[in-house]
């Protein structure tokens, strides 16, 4: 692979343009990475992997879903499910007009898509965060699918593969919010006990509550190249430690090399790999 | 005393006791004496009966608040102190330890802030490690191996956000904490002292009984730090907002059903009377450890899944129909 620049900060991560589908808009579009102008179909036939610099881009949950499973065989689960405002939560803007909003663009209902699928004719539950919707914050709703799918995968004997792309905990749900990191690992605590395959994929970039919970929990954790993983996010930590951060911390490899990932896998062969890892460890 | 601002008029009228007092003539004055300190336990009761959320996060935060060091002091006898992750090291940050409170034997867990500047530097001023963490689950395992129920103090602004933590695994470590101390065999109470910082705290408080102290705060996110993303800058007028959207006084928590129960302190707040707060603390936690002690463990941690599993707030409507491009 060409040697290229990695995004600095999550921050820089951040700015990449979007449409409302969540993936960039246009016929050409520039690379965040290499700023090459390139195709946009290209791109996207390149399961939104710069044909340039395989700099892996974001995508929404229903295209992850439509990348990774056998085409046709997703069962969608709980898609109804939807956020409430339990606290009345107002900040510059109220918190349910930011749903309305991320609702209105993403056409769903809030930031994880769950059911059961195949992959490569391997039956599993599936779950993909969604970046698109409030930063995949982790709210209620994405706490509570989750923690079905996770029961789901206990009841039917299933490996569950669940991809992160997340900010972290839904401040606007606070407590709310904080409770649902006890209430996902508690649950795959039970499918550990009922000896279920949990592969935790994680993608750019996942953060604070989702890391600090089930994102960290996989028998086998897979990150894709050079995504940005980690508790605190890396502004909070220079603010602390009034110092810039080293090149490549936080990366992917930053982890595999630190030991707490099993493996990084290009895009490209994540149907492959988690097909893999299901004959070698699922039921 | 450390003074926080809303607590001027007490200290104002304390400090007019304190000059009567002092004259040669005091007795004269002790009517008048008594008359002040009468006003200054009205005025403390009222301030305190109504604290905004952000001056509750200050009285939390208060230098001289009794910290899990403290309670272990005071509630504790035969305090076994316990030591490091095995792996890495030993975060100063959590301090753990056997212990007996009452007639009963239990492994103590809390957040330790320090109280010097040397102490308050070693422990990170109550931020952990990842082997912090470790070193909590270590010990947990250790309580449930021998049949001791667990006792943790929660007093964290969040868990330390550096270089080293996140190489070795700050979020691992939390994570493995919420999974292992959900199917722990043996009883678990949590109270938040002071401080419930995010996931930091939780890390430490997956308890079959969770209490708050009257004016602690417990939340997804500090106040400030949630104000300098939400509101863009974090300023005492933002500060207090984002303390009053967080939700995060023990009232608050207690009503939307994410604790179990609110320990009144003492009037104007534990740090002006300790042993106070620490009796009320004994008292929970020797009646809390007596009634879980008659479950057996299936029973114990079924509840204890069943707690954390209905928290969230979650309604049903129709996928939305996505709007034109
Ligand atoms: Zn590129």
């Amino acid at each position: 692979m060409p040697e290229k620049t990695m995004p600095r900060t999550w921050d820089d991560v951040q700015t990449v343009s979007q449409s409302k589908k969540g993936v960039p808009e246009g016929l050409w579009m520039k690379c965040p990475v290499c700023e090459e102008t390139i195709f946009r179909k290209a791109v996207e036939a390149n399961l939104w992997v710069c044909p340039k610099c395989e700099h892996h881009l974001r995508v929404s949950g229903p295209i992850r879903i439509d990348q990774l499973l056998d085409p046709g065989t997703f069962e969608p689960m709980n898609e109804e499910m939807a956020p409430r405002d339990p606290l009345e939560f107002t900040d510059l803007k109220p918190y349910v007009k930011r749903i309305e909003q991320a609702q209105g663009k993403s056409g769903q209902n809030d930031g994880l898509q769950t059911g059961a699928g195949f992959i490569k004719g391997r039956k599993l539950v599936v779950a993909a965060m969604d970046f698109n919707f409030l930063g995949g914050s982790m709210g209620s709703v994405v706490g509570e699918k989750l923690a079905c799918a996770i029961e789901e995968a206990t009841d039917r004997d299933l490996p569950l593969v669940v991809v992160s792309c997340s900010g972290g905990a839904r401040m606007q749900e606070s407590g709310y919010s904080l409770m649902q990191m006890a209430k996902t690992s508690a649950a795959l605590a039970r499918f550990d006990d009922e000896g279920g395959l949990f592969i935790s994929v994680l993608s750019d970039p996942t953060f604070g509550g989702v890391t600090a919970s089930f994102a960290m929990l996989g028998d086998v954790i897979i990150a894709e190249p050079r995504a940005l993983i980690g508790f605190a996010g890396p502004r909070v930590i220079k603010q602390t430690i009034r110092q810039d951060l080293p090149e490549g911390f936080q990366t992917s490899e930053f982890l595999l090399e630190s030991g707490f990932i099993d493996r990084i896998v290009h895009r490209h062969e994540l149907r492959n790999e988690i097909g893999r890892i299901i004959d070698y460890a699922g039921k | 005393m450390m003074t926080l601002d809303f607590e001027e008029p007490i200290i104002e009228i304390e400090k007019q006791i304190s000059s009567l007092k002092e004259r040669d003539s005091s007795d004269q004055y002790a009517e008048e004496i008594a008359q002040l300190q009468q006003t200054r336990d009205r005025v403390i009761q009222k301030t305190y009966a109504s604290l905004s959320p952000w001056q509750t996060v200050r009285v939390a935060r208060h230098p001289e608040r009794p910290q899990t060091v403290d309670y272990v002091r005071m509630i504790c006898r035969d305090f076994c102190e316990l030591h490091g992750d095995r792996h890495f090291g030993d975060d100063p940050a959590i301090l753990c330890g056997f212990a007996r409170i009452g007639a009963m034997k239990v492994l103590v867990v809390g957040h330790n802030k320090g109280r010097t500047t040397a102490e308050k530097i070693a422990c990170h001023f109550g931020c952990a490690h990842p082997e912090g963490y470790r070193k909590a689950l270590t010990k947990m395992r250790l309580a449930e191996k021998f049949g001791l129920p667990i006792v943790t103090f929660v007093d964290t602004p969040g868990a330390y956000p550096g270089l080293g933590s996140e190489q070795r695994g700050q979020a691992e470590a939390v994570a493995m904490n919420l999974r292992e101390m959900s199917r722990l065999r043996t009883p678990i109470v949590s109270i938040v002292i002071g401080e419930g910082g995010s996931g930091g705290a939780l890390g430490i408080g997956v308890g079959d009984r969770v209490a708050m102290l009257e004016h602690a705060w417990y939340s997804v996110i500090s106040p400030e730090g949630c104000a300098a993303i939400l509101w863009k800058e974090a300023n005492e007028k933002t500060n207090e907002l984002a303390a009053r959207s967080l939700c995060l006084t023990a009232r608050d928590n207690l009503s939307n059903g994410l604790i179990d129960d609110i320990l009144d302190e003492p009037v104007g707040g534990s740090h002006r009377d300790p042993a106070g707060s620490a009796r009320t603390i004994e008292t929970w936690v020797i009646d809390q450890l007596g009634e879980l002690a008659r479950l057996n463990p299936e029973t114990l941690i079924r509840r204890r899944f069943d707690k954390f599993r209905k928290i969230g707030a979650v309604t049903s409507r129709a996928l939305p129909a996505p709007t034109e491009s």
